[in-house]
């Protein structure tokens, strides 16, 4: 029989941002619904989210920022991994992030932005159906 | 007290109201729901009667406002001599553009101050730090050095105001430049008055705006509340704060709990240090969340001030009953609201508000409508302040003290929260106190535990939640949001690196090299970090002396 590979998915906080209520919950709601979830806990830079996802073999990075400082750290992200030559590592990003952003941010390679009260199957849903197969 | 004869005659008249009256309804007609439970998970009841306060006694429980146990509030009066202080927290981009913020919300009727400093200042680094990049000015005012503390507050009279200030891990170079400025004004340190948060707890658990490990973290809040009580005592030396512990998922029981926790771990500190109990203890502050479930709120504010009253009588023998007082700062829940349909916020910061009032608050900061989406405009501080004034004027909140009291629910929810946040206290100290189950990720595991629960809930329908799983509706995205320029970091970065060309290098460095001589031993570092910030030693610099003195801390992650 196959064994399937589990998802694997970096949640991140990057910048000085404390508050990860948002990603703590849902690093254990993928987790229930059977992906491999490592969180990397405060303070990361991209270039430590970026190592992280290289060393654990990510297939999704989900980023959250309360700060209103993704329009910087998130494409900083989507650079780096690319740079690596992480090409098809989902990229996926929540926290308070004003909706004018959201087009910017896709731009810049990060494939879906889910804001204050998107419910967390939708998530399990969306990384299910988006990221990569192998 | 009701007597046992009473007692049982309701007893029995409720079983026959029961049987004649409500079953049959029932019967025709069932329930809303299986089980109602508040906003935190506890049982409501039906009906709420004298049986479910049979032992209340209420010279012992309730007493009177500005009495032991200061479960009706702390003043005699309360808000018939003096409203509740009107709070809005505020900071953003420079320290030019929040002074004028500060202006235009005191013009509107605000009463005091409340600064929000941007994360590389309440972490400890400067605006050139390459972690810094990105964040200066975004969710607070970027503050360096003293110069930039003069512009945030120039023509702001510190003998009228009373300022609060929102930091911790470097609350004592933060202060000390505020009482430098203030000494600038011709403000002698005893007519001072404000509050620095300087709650070091909490950062490791649940706020995240830590910098250094748990023990020289102590040793610089318990120096500043020493050095407050000696010289500025009209200073609140700390805001021993529940809210963010609520805003990361906990329950009213959970929040009271871990904050009092906190508190005791800070008393004993102080003790430790020597210090008398009836010297600090009333300058120590608190600081709650409120949500939307009035009555919940009401009665948590109660709980945690009989709470509070009984452990410093009780474990720590205060005589003053001052130092048993629990006053505290109230924010509205910054997590309540929602992102969809944000005008509906108002309405929960409204119910908020007046849950704050009705239960006692001695400040108050309420929430802008806007705030799910960015940080507040000028028009929802606005409406915010607004909410406030009309609670406070119009809505007779504010004209008895304790409006709730002696309701059957109210009272029997009082006792219950309290009897709740007793039994975390009591497994606390089991552990070993409140550093033990931080350690142990016990206190982070319980509120993320129910934060789990509580997304749950509402992802399966069971509790509603406007807006967001019930009466959604399609909306158009909102404009007119608050931006704050990125090229502020690149200014802030400029302006950091003139002043560190410009100043007095010896007099800079001779401060520094006394900075760290102080730290090493066991003087209090006040009066060094005074007289540094004055030297113009900028947040970073100073505490670089202190990561290299104390080490940084490095937390384990607890999911």
């Amino acid at each position: 029989m196959n064994q399937e590979r589990k998802i694997k998915v970096i949640m991140a906080k990057p910048g000085l941002d404390g508050h990860d209520r948002g990603a703590k919950l849902l690093a254990r709601v993928l987790a229930e619904a059977g992906m491999e979830v490592v969180y990397t806990g405060l303070r990361q830079t991209p270039e430590m989210i970026v190592e992280t996802a290289l060393q654990e073999d990510a297939d999704v990075v989900g980023l959250s920022s309360l700060s209103g400082v993704h329009n910087y750290f998130f494409p900083r992200v989507v650079e780096l991994l690319r740079e690596k030559g992480l090409d098809d590592v989902l990229v996926i990003g929540g926290g308070i992030i004003p909706p004018d952003d959201i087009p910017f941010l896709k731009q810049s390679g990060v494939a879906e932005i889910f804001g204050p009260g998107t419910p967390t199957y939708e998530i399990v849903e969306y990384i299910k159906t988006h990221c990569r197969k192998r | 007290m009701i007597s046992k004869e009473k007692l049982e005659s309701i007893a029995n008249s409720k079983k026959q109201w029961e049987e004649k009256v409500l079953n049959p309804t029932l019967a025709k007609a069932p329930e809303r729901k299986k089980a109602f439970t508040t906003i935190s998970g506890t049982t409501v009841e039906k009906l709420y009667t004298p049986l479910d306060i049979a032992n209340l006694d209420y010279d012992r429980d309730l007493g009177y406002p500005g009495s032991y146990p200061f479960t009706r509030g702390v003043q005699p009066t309360m808000y018939r001599g003096r409203l509740w202080t009107m709070r809005q927290y505020a900071g953003f981009g420079s320290a030019v553009e929040t002074n004028k913020r500060f202006k235009y919300l005191l013009e509107q009727g605000q009463t005091g101050l409340s600064v929000a400093f941007d994360l590389p200042t309440q972490s400890g680094y400067d605006s050139d730090h390459p972690l810094a990049v990105g964040e200066v000015g975004k969710v607070g005012v970027a503050i360096d050095s003293i110069e930039d503390m003069k512009v945030l507050f120039d023509g702001i009279p510190l003998d009228k105001v009373t300022t609060s200030m929102t930091i911790n891990a470097p609350a004592t170079v933060l202060l000390a430049m505020y009482l430098a400025i203030a000494e600038e004004q011709g403000v002698t340190f005893d007519k001072v008055g404000g509050t620095v948060q300087n709650d070091i707890l909490k950062e490791y658990t649940v706020r995240g705006q830590y910098i250094f490990p748990p023990g020289p973290s102590m040793r610089l809040t318990v120096d500043l509340i020493e050095y407050c009580f000696k010289h500025v005592p009209k200073w609140n030396s700390i805001s021993i704060s529940g809210y963010h512990i609520r805003e990361a998922g906990s329950t009213a029981v959970q929040e009271v709990a871990f904050t009092l926790a906190d508190g005791i771990a800070y008393v004993q500190a102080c003790l430790d240090r020597g210090l008398a109990v009836d010297k600090f203890a009333p300058r120590l502050s608190f600081f709650f969340n409120a949500f939307t479930n009035v009555f919940e709120e009401v009665a948590k504010f109660r709980a945690a001030r009989r709470c509070w009253a009984k452990i410093m009588k009780e474990r720590f023998g205060a005589k003053d009953p001052r130092s048993m007082m629990l006053r505290y700062h109230v924010q509205t829940g910054g997590v309540t609201l929602t992102a969809q349909q944000p005008l509906n916020n108002i309405v929960r910061v409204a119910l908020q508000a007046f849950a704050a009032g009705a239960g006692g608050c001695q400040s108050l900061h309420t929430n802008s409508y806007d705030e799910a989406l960015c940080l507040p405009t000028e028009q929802a501080v606005t409406v915010a302040l607004r909410t406030q004034q009309i609670i406070a004027e119009e809505s007779g909140a504010a004209d008895t003290i304790d409006p709730f009291a002696g309701s059957y629910y109210i009272e029997a929810l009082t006792n219950k929260i309290e009897e709740e946040v007793e039994k975390y206290l009591k497994k606390i100290d089991e552990m070993g106190g409140t550093l033990a189950a931080i350690e142990q990720g016990f206190i982070q595991k319980e509120i993320q535990e129910s934060a789990y629960r509580f997304q749950k809930e509402i992802e399966s329908g069971e509790r509603v939640y406007v807006g967001v799983n019930k009466y959604v509706m399609d909306e158009p995205p909102p404009t007119n949001l608050l931006k704050v320029d990125m090229e502020v970091g690149r200014r802030e970065a400029e302006k950091v690196k003139a002043l560190r060309a410009s100043r007095d290098q010896k007099k800079w460095k001779d401060a520094l090299e006394k900075l760290r001589e102080v730290s090493l031993s066991s003087e209090n570092v006040m009066p060094a970090v005074i007289e540094a910030v004055k030297a113009k030693a900028t947040v970073g610099e100073i505490c670089d002396v202190w990561r290299e003195v104390f080490g940084e801390y490095r937390p384990e992650a607890f999911i």
